[in-house]
């Protein structure tokens, strides 16, 4: 039974894993057996990428650099091929050298790490804002406030994006566990920022996107704020990052970057209509261009 | 003299039960805690391997079943307590590791059996509450097993709130009495760990032998003296925030609490002030334990000992401003987040020393491949590894990207699962005939060795791609593209696992076949003190103590 339930897993799991590298090998998600950073499409992405390039050259040098003197010890300095060992303790040089060529390595990271650091968090103007919610049962709601405020000061357009269970993903040709019921859609080239918390009587998430090189906290009581600025159309995804319990694992996040006239129109019309709605009528409008996979 | 002499001949020795539960003797004591270590390893190591089984593939495979029979869930109810069982399972495995498993061995074990061998001293300065020491943990075990079979979140079972217990998931997340139990469980576990820290820093202080000045001490003794340090000094603070954690819980504060005044972030600054600290503190008496061992079979003097020391002593010092790091993402401003970054990163300069250090100690040496030495080879590599993935993530702008993926799982279990790990096996068998007066089979050794090796290479270098593809951690499904490496780490782990049923079966032939170890089975590179005594050592030693010159 156990034994039947883990092949029709594997079964499921394989076909899930062959639909969705035909279906969407384009950048916003991981591909089987990747081995780094998903494709940037923000600058910020861009600069960590970039930086972490950069420290894994320099890691991967120091580890065989590591390596390398530890095998030549192993086959110069062993027992039989050194029977007499030396009694050398100190080498004041040598000493000096490995305290001061590493604070001088650090410092060659230190200056693009902070500049990426102060790009990240020196929130530039934005053209337009986001309010992510997260929700103690296990899903996020998004406010877009530039799209009209009610008399209480709620936001107009609101809605909450759950998972896509697996039948619907597997019918839908996206992917479960990433895929959610209704996208965030925002548009491609424009600076948005992002409007973080969590439900007052709730626990902490986390809201990122790999692609977009942001993680940000979701905390009760606290209004946190990040931003991006997508710079390719395209469909993105991301899940919560920050222990929340026993669905953490189920509160995926969809982004939807579109241009900006297509923004426009869902906006409009997710004015008057349901999310899903709006959702369907965007879909139709990026299918009929080629822009979204059929289902 | 003689006087004196005879009044110490007639201490009886006490057999049975008394001996242990009544224990003064820091060998007793410290044979107490690498038993009660590798009990509470096994119990950890099996929660992570359960967990390994259940992320072998996509979906969720055991723990609906693992809920139903351990908690007798209805099948309908199954999958919500199962994954919430993963949590707990998380949880389980990151506590038992770190207070019942790490920290028992190498301070309590090691600890107590070898500081007064290598300073000279008969005893622990205040043997009595080296017993108390001891005997808080065994209650603190029970209160967390205890806690795995009470109610968490309404209806399930368990704490699922991770290794630290971040509220709100801790407090209104949870309010069934599991995370009340695990917190004091906690709480015992940290009491023991002061009171051992007491005990160190007086009996190191006070107790060295004639001639054996602070500067003349054994590296390992160092590593320990800096780490009762940090105890001392983090401990409080954790256990001021958990008891916050125990009174938002019980009787209606709000430390914790956003809509009352509190913040949640606040606990997170009091947790890693203690927690990162508290990584050091795993890893220290790791640091003193292979420079024991290189010297020993490189039959060399540690080279740039002072160096050796004084790093140990500055990773400690800076070890306390640093503690932010861990919580990059949770909104601080760029500024802090700077120093943060500037901070973390001096640490990797010490580091940097101690691994060189090694090298050059290594380097002219005439080296014996025994079994201690490849777990002590085998930590400085793998260390290396995971010290050097630390210097990435302490650069907040990438931890961005990485931070809470299995980057972070890859990056800590590298330097504490193949580092503080590889350490404490590299103990076992270099202090083996000394603590047990027999000698361990060296084939069994070697293979054992050579099985983790490559099991937790196999297991954990994977998470490096999982992170940095983006898989979260603390994840019990995940989306099917993961499942490639995933696969693999699980087979690592199995490997692991496999490879601790050697080292059972090879302590188990150890004192089967009692092959009676010399007092120094080492030879000229073992000079600390504890070779100058019979293998065991006799049950009170140094009553005249020995002068250093």
């Amino acid at each position: 039974m156990k034994i039947a339930n883990g092949l029709a897993g594997t079964i499921a799991g394989m076909f899930v894993l062959f639909a969705s590298v035909t279906a969407w090998a384009a950048a916003g998600q991981p591909e089987p057996w990747q081995i780094t950073l998903q494709d940037p499409v923000t600058p910020v992405a861009e600069f960590i990428g970039w930086l972490h390039n950069f420290l894994l050259v320099i890691i991967t040098a120091i580890t065989l650099f590591v390596l390398g003197l530890m095998l030549y010890i192993f086959v110069r300095f062993n027992a039989k091929a050194n029977p007499v060992p030396s009694k050398t303790t100190h080498n004041t040089f040598i000493e000096v050298a490995w305290t001061v060529i590493p604070m001088l390595i650090l410092v060659a990271i230190a200056v693009p790490s902070l500049r990426l650091l102060y790009l990240q968090r020196d929130i530039p103007v934005a053209d337009m804002t986001v309010k992510v919610i997260g929700n103690p049962s296990w899903n996020w709601t998004y406010e877009y406030p530039d799209l009209g405020i009610n008399d209480d000061g709620s936001a107009k357009v609101s809605f909450t994006s759950y998972l896509k269970t697996k039948e619907d993903a597997a019918k839908d040709n996206v992917p479960y566990l990433l895929a959610t019921d209704v996208p965030v859609v925002v548009p491609v080239n424009k600076i948005v920022k992002l409007i973080i918390t969590s439900d007052p009587e709730g626990i902490i998430h986390a809201w990122t996107i790999p692609s977009f090189g942001m993680k940000i906290d979701a905390i009760p009581g606290r209004l946190n704020e990040d931003w991006f600025k997508a710079t390719k159309e395209g469909v993105y995804y991301g899940q919560c990052s920050e222990l929340c319990g026993k669905d953490h694992a189920f509160m995926p996040i969809e982004v939807h970057v579109v241009s900006e006239a297509d923004f426009a129109a869902w906006a409009e019309k997710i004015k008057t209509a349901s999310a899903e709605e709006a959702r369907d009528y965007l879909f139709a409008m990026l299918r009929a261009k080629g822009q979204l996979a059929q289902n | 003299m003689s006087y004196a002499t005879a009044a110490h001949d007639h201490h009886d020795l006490p057999s049975g039960w008394r001996r242990y539960v009544y224990s003064t003797n820091h060998k007793d004591i410290g044979t107490m805690y690498l038993w009660f270590a590798i009990i509470s390893g096994l119990i950890g190591g099996f929660l992570s391997v359960m967990m390994r089984i259940e992320l072998a593939e996509p979906g969720i495979q055991i723990f609906t079943g693992l809920a139903q029979m351990a908690y007798g869930t209805p099948a309908d109810a199954a999958l919500d307590q199962g994954k919430h069982m993963y949590n707990v399972f998380v949880t389980g495995h990151g506590l038992l590791m770190i207070f019942f498993m790490v920290m028992p061995a190498m301070i309590g074990g090691f600890g107590n059996w070898f500081v007064p061998l290598m300073i000279g001293a008969p005893d622990m300065a205040f043997p009595r509450m080296n017993n108390v020491s001891f005997w808080l943990l065994p209650p603190a075990l029970g209160l967390l097993l205890i806690s795995m079979f009470s109610e968490g979140p309404a209806g399930a079972f368990g704490a699922g709130g991770g290794w630290t217990l971040y509220p709100p998931l801790s407090t209104t997340g949870q309010p069934g009495p599991a995370m009340d139990y695990a917190i004091l469980s906690i709480h015992l576990a940290g009491a023991s760990s002061i009171l051992g820290a007491i005990n160190f820093i007086t009996t190191i202080f006070n107790m060295r032998a004639p001639g054996m000045t602070l500067h003349k001490m054994p590296l390992f003794v160092w590593s320990i003296l800096v780490t009762v340090f940090l105890l001392l000094l983090s401990l409080p603070v954790l256990a001021g925030g958990i008891t916050m954690l125990l009174t938002d819980r019980n009787f209606g504060t709000s430390f914790f609490v956003a809509s009352k005044g509190g913040d949640p972030i606040l606990f997170q600054h009091l947790f890693w002030f203690f927690g990162h600290p508290e990584v050091y503190i795993l890893i220290l008496p790791g640091f003193g334990i292979v420079s024991q061992i290189v010297s020993t079979f490189s039959k060399k003097p540690i080279f740039g000992y002072l160096g050796m020391a004084y790093a140990m002593v500055a990773i400690g010092v800076v070890g306390f401003v640093v503690w932010a790091h861990h919580m990059y993402t949770v909104g601080m401003d760029a500024d802090t987040q700077a120093y943060f970054v500037a901070a973390t990163m001096i640490i990797a300069v010490p580091t940097g020393v101690k691994i060189f250090s090694w090298i050059a100690t290594m380097w002219g040496g005439s080296i014996e491949f025994k079994v201690p030495m490849l777990w002590a080879l085998g930590f400085i590599f793998l260390f290396t590894i995971g010290g050097v993935t630390g210097v990435v993530l302490s650069n907040a702008g990438v931890d961005r990207s990485l931070h809470d993926t299995y980057y972070v799982v890859a990056h800590f279990h590298y330097v504490l699962s193949l580092g503080a790990v590889f350490a404490i096996f590299g103990a076992w068998y270099y202090w083996f005939p000394k603590f047990t007066g027999y000698m361990y089979n060296e084939t069994i050794g070697k293979v054992h060795f050579w099985v983790t090796f490559i099991g937790v290479n196999l297991l954990f270098f994977p998470q490096h791609f999982l992170g940095l593809a983006g898989m979260p951690r603390r994840y019990i499904d995940y989306p099917a593209v993961f499942a490639g490496w995933n696969h693999v780490s699980s087979y690592g782990s199995y490997m692991s696992a496999f490879g601790v049923l050697i080292f059972l079966y090879g302590v188990f032939s150890a004192y089967a076949k009692k092959q009676q170890a010399a007092d120094n089975p080492w030879g000229e590179g073992a000079t600390t003190l504890e070779w100058t005594l019979s293998s065991p050592p006799p049950f009170h030693q140094f009553n005249t103590l020995p002068v250093i010159k």
